[in-house]
């Protein structure tokens, strides 16, 4: 049916450093990894410092009721507890409010009313963390129960209660309207269009349930004015400036505030939000001058902390009989809970959700949203996911199968008519991005010539005969990261540029650090091999240091795949600085112009006579001993890098499903998985990120979600049931790949962290869908459990209840 | 109320006065100031906090400190020997199988006992072997090839290749 791709054309990365310098493409091992395998991780709760408390949280019970009254004195009688706050003590100083980083606000503590269950209500502080837990229990607080809005879709009915009264003059639940594209043109298109196809898509409000909790050790130091903030954050520097911003009428300002983030357990975008526990951390140790540790409960943390998701969509698409995509019309509903407390950048409310026009050329698109509050937690992070990206792709990848389903087209073959063509790029999307390079054709050939796509339909059809359900799903997704260009890009006002900072010893050995924080991306061994590329300095000799603002140079953190698109540039140019300056020095020892000379990864050597040439170490080791006349000493260089533009990653994903007819257990027999992130720092670390993801992509869609009842009480806060999949769950992940530069990164890579989470929900939802095609089924929602295919089956007669 | 125990831990003896109430993974953490064993749950799914308890691996949350009076614990700390790494903690790194590193000892404490009573485990074994310890980075598939190092290690057999491979 479709000629294999040309194995040939696949670019392959060649390395241009030896394996002692292990410059980009070495799968060099992690030099972090020495700590982590042998317990030497320094993480939050592994802090101790003299004279520590511990604080532990109060929270509700209920989802919407009035504070009527917190009775203290039980808990105050409690061996070992030292105070109980509430928001009545944080309102003495102004500190009970915090702005959440989409500049709406948030209850620190509350004075009267709560919002949503979980929510804090008190903190008690104690000498043991065994003692703040018996103080949580002895706190009585009585409440007055109200009935929460828990439905989105009820949320701005005129007989929903206005859940924000503290906001001036607010009269409904709205949050925010965003529109993008040309709306008069894209109904017109509806109208006359030869086929249009619709489909109500949930994207399940899920968790990012990294292993580690959120925690902190708030230490005010009250002889110097100074808070150290030990805390489980992605984004230490733009922390600070919240902190700062906050706290300063208290007198903590800037550069009395020292925020430390060591090593985290996973972030996955849901270490970025400032949460309440954080913020009366820092307000206690400041009361008290002594350091003060919290750290969540897992339930409490899936039960409080920014969930991510929570997407309504109504997809439609528009195209002729023959196939040809003409546009498609998005609507959204996006269930915030109680604050608007996602991590977008400020001018994109829904993030980067427009990029929902997907991997296919048309020019005709209208896409709208709206945010509304109810009574669940806040949040709206960017889990794993560049702003909103995972349900972008799960919306026009699912309406994308619906409209081959439609028209009776096998879904590559729709695909491969459709696609954005290799040569069209730069290619700029009917709702205004501007997508760097791609080759789509190429990665879908590759995973069906991977896969064995032709055999699998074949086999489909005969399975079909008797009577037994196997599918094959299909995603080809294009992502949008790096964010990003200081144009458009902003979070609190501070631009989101990231930063590197590279010291080179007199011996040859290099310090580095960044604006950004690892939570596992391996940051220590990849930047070491970026400026190993382009020093000739061995990764091995290079030290690389990030989250701690007192050392570090400013930048907006890790999240979205920004880390290789902002601080992994900004690492290659600050390198090519120290080049530039290297050549100089080069030139001034072997006594040539540096014209004369000519680089290879790690030496200068005159054109023409090799056997003159400098290594990189003798340069240094003379711009400390005998540098040039009149050229600055030293050996040194910091970036603050602003892209140009956000890097478009891509892939192509296909899973094959086996469904059992009795018990509807869904089996997933293979995934191919062809990723395409520009050039590659180290094969194995992006392996490794693509599996995480993968499984990480798995998850919403077969597994995890959290629920809620209309009374507002979550029904699986806890790890015994919210089910993070284990290894027993998690296939046997098939990776591979393409490789298409970036053409405006100093290195030509792209980030892929998160295209595997965004790539695999709709890989499986397609191929579960495709397998209950000839049943009349035509969309189920994920998570697609047994449950739902059996309640689908039955509903169209083909199992019976027993 | 408090109650004096002794507990062997990673070879040697230690005489501590605790309550009764108090957990062993708090008592290995906060007591003993071991913080290589973590908490990453608190209904026992996760087995961040696994540990070798007489050689057996146990969720150290789900354990009172006082029940483990007279036995022998060995953590994260306790792996590796003055001949070197541990085979699962050379595993674990050739093989790219930890990013964060906050379920690697305890994901590494529960394949020590299945190794143990399972040498030479398959791939489905491995699987099911650590499916009461949780990972959210690597996507086990990884893990898998960790323990399968690891074993054959601990066989004397010919190393697996740790490259990558890709299809």
């Amino acid at each position: 049916m479709f000629n294999l791709y040309d194995k040939k054309s696949i670019m392959i990365q060649e390395c241009k450093t030896s394996k002692a310098i292990s410059g980009m493409g070495h799968s060099m091992k992690r030099k972090e990894d020495a700590r982590f395998i042998q317990g030497k991780g320094h993480y939050v709760d592994d802090i101790k410092l003299d004279g520590m408390l511990y604080m532990d949280i109060v929270r509700s019970p209920y989802a919407y009721a009035k504070i009527k009254s917190i009775k203290t004195e039980k808990a105050l009688a409690t061996p070992g507890v030292i105070a109980v706050v509430t928001g009545r003590d944080l309102e003495k100083y102004n500190l009970h409010w915090m702005p959440t980083l989409m500049s709406d606000t948030q209850m620190v503590l509350p004075t009267d009313t709560v919002m949503y269950q979980a929510q804090e209500v008190a903190a008690v502080i104690a000498s043991s963390r065994y003692a703040a837990a018996d103080g949580v229990e002895a706190v009585e607080v009585e409440y007055e129960v109200m009935k929460p809005v828990m439905d989105p879709y009820k949320s701005t009915d005129p007989s929903s209660p206005v859940l924000r009264t503290d906001k001036k003059g607010k009269k409904d639940n709205k949050i925010w309207h965003w529109e993008v594209g040309d709306k008069e043109k894209t109904d017109k298109l509806f109208e006359t269009a030869e086929v249009t196809v619709k489909q109500e898509i949930y994207v399940p409000r899920i968790h990012v349930a990294s292993i580690e909790t959120c925690g902190c050790v708030a230490d005010y130091d009250k002889v110097n004015n100074y808070l150290t903030m030990y805390m489980t954050t992605q984004a230490p520097h733009a922390i600070r400036t919240v902190i700062a911003l906050v706290a300063g009428h208290v007198g903590l300002t800037e550069e009395k505030i020292r925020v430390v983030s060591p090593d985290i357990g996973g972030g996955f975008g849901g270490k970025v939000p400032v949460y309440p526990g954080y913020v009366i951390a820092i307000a206690v140790s400041f009361l008290v001058g002594k350091p003060i540790k919290w750290i969540e409960d897992r339930s409490e943390n899936l039960q409080a902390d920014s969930f991510a998701r929570d997407y309504h969509i109504t997809a439609e698409m528009a195209g002729t009989k023959a196939g040809k995509i003409q546009g498609i019309r998005f609507k959204v509903l996006a269930d915030h809970g109680y604050t608007d407390a996602s991590a977008n950048p400020s001018k994109f409310p829904a993030g980067m959700f427009s990029i929902c026009t997907g991997s296919y050329d048309y020019d005709t698109a209208f896409v709208e949203a709206d945010a509304v509050y109810t009574n669940k937690p806040p949040g709206g992070v960017a889990y794993r996911c560049s702003f909103r990206v995972t349900e972008a792709v799960q919306g026009i990848e699912r309406i994308t199968d619906r409209f081959a389903q439609t028209i009776g087209m096998d879904p590559a073959a729709f695909r491969f008519k459709n696609f954005i063509k290799k040569e069209q790029f730069p290619w700029k999307s009917p709702t205004g991005w501007s997508y760097d390079s791609g080759d789509y054709q190429l990665a879908l050939h590759k995973a069906m010539d991977v896969i064995g796509y032709d055999d699998l339909r074949k086999e489909q059809v005969e399975k079909r005969k008797k009577g037994e359900i196997m599918g094959i799903g299909i995603c080809s997704f294009t992502e949008v990261v790096g964010a990003g260009p200081s144009k458009d890009f902003d979070i609190l006002g501070i631009k989101m540029f990231d930063s590197a900072e590279i010291r080179v010893h007199p011996t040859g050995k290099a310090l580095a650090r960044f604006g950004t924080k690892s939570q596992g991306q391996g940051h220590e061994t990849t930047y070491a091999q970026i400026i190993a590329e382009e020093l000739g300095i061995p990764a091995e000799n290079i030290q690389v240091e990030e989250g701690d603002t007192d050392t570090a140079p400013y930048g907006l953190g890790t999240y979205a795949s920004r880390s290789t698109p902002t601080a992994g540039a900004a690492a290659a140019v600050a390198a090519r600085k120290l080049r530039d300056k290297a050549r100089k020095i080069a030139a001034y020892l072997l006594e040539v112009s540096e014209a004369d000379l000519e680089w290879e990864p790690g030496k200068f050597s005159v054109k023409g006579a090799p056997e003159k040439s400098k290594t990189i170490q003798e340069i240094v080791f003379a711009a400390y001993t005998n540098h040039p006349p009149g050229m600055e000493a030293g050996f040194e260089a910091t970036h603050y890098y602003d892209p140009p533009n956000l890097t478009f990653p891509f892939g192509s994903y296909i899973c094959v499903v086996d469904i059992d007819k009795e018990t509807c257990e869904i089996k997933v027999r293979r995934f191919v998985a062809i990723d395409d992130c520009g050039n590659i720092i180290n094969p194995m670390i992006v392996q490794g990120q693509v599996h995480g993801g993968l499984t990480q992509g798995i998850a919403p869609a077969m597994y995890e979600e959290l629920i809620y009842d209309e009374d507002g009480n979550i029904l699986n806060g806890t790890f015994m049931d919210y089910l993070v999949p284990t290894a027993v769950e998690s296939p046997h992940w098939e990776t591979g790949h393409t490789i298409t530069p970036c053409p405006h990164h100093p290195i030509g890579a792209k980030g892929v962290g998160e295209s595997p989470t965004v790539g695999a929900p709709p890989a499986i939802a397609n191929a579960i869908v495709d397998a209950l095609l000839p049943y009349g089924i035509t969309n189920i929602d994920i998570p697609i459990t047994p449950y739902k295919v059996w309640k689908a089956l039955k509903e169209k007669g083909v199992v019976k209840a027993i | 109320m408090e109650k004096e125990i002794t507990v062997t831990l990673n070879g040697e003896e230690k005489t501590l006065t605790v309550e009764p109430r108090l957990l062993l993974v708090h008592l290995i953490r906060e007591n003993l100031n071991q913080t290589g064993t973590h908490i990453g749950c608190d209904t026992s799914n996760c087995g961040a906090c696994t540990v070798l308890l007489d050689g057996k691996s146990v969720k150290s949350c789900t354990i009172l400190a006082v029940q483990a009076n007279g036995k022998k614990i060995t953590t994260v700390e306790g792996l590796a020997t003055a001949e070197g790494l541990h085979p699962l903690q050379e595993g674990f790194k050739e093989n790219h199988a930890l990013h964060c590193g906050f379920c690697t000892p305890g994901m590494m404490m529960r394949a020590v006992e299945l190794l143990e009573k399972n040498p030479n485990p398959t791939e489905e074994e491995i699987r099911w072997g650590i499916s009461g310890n949780l990972c959210r980075c690597t996507g086990y598939n990884n893990i898998v090839l960790a323990v399968q190092y690891a074993g054959a290690k601990m066989r004397g057999e010919k190393l697996p290749s740790t490259e990558p491979i890709f299809v």
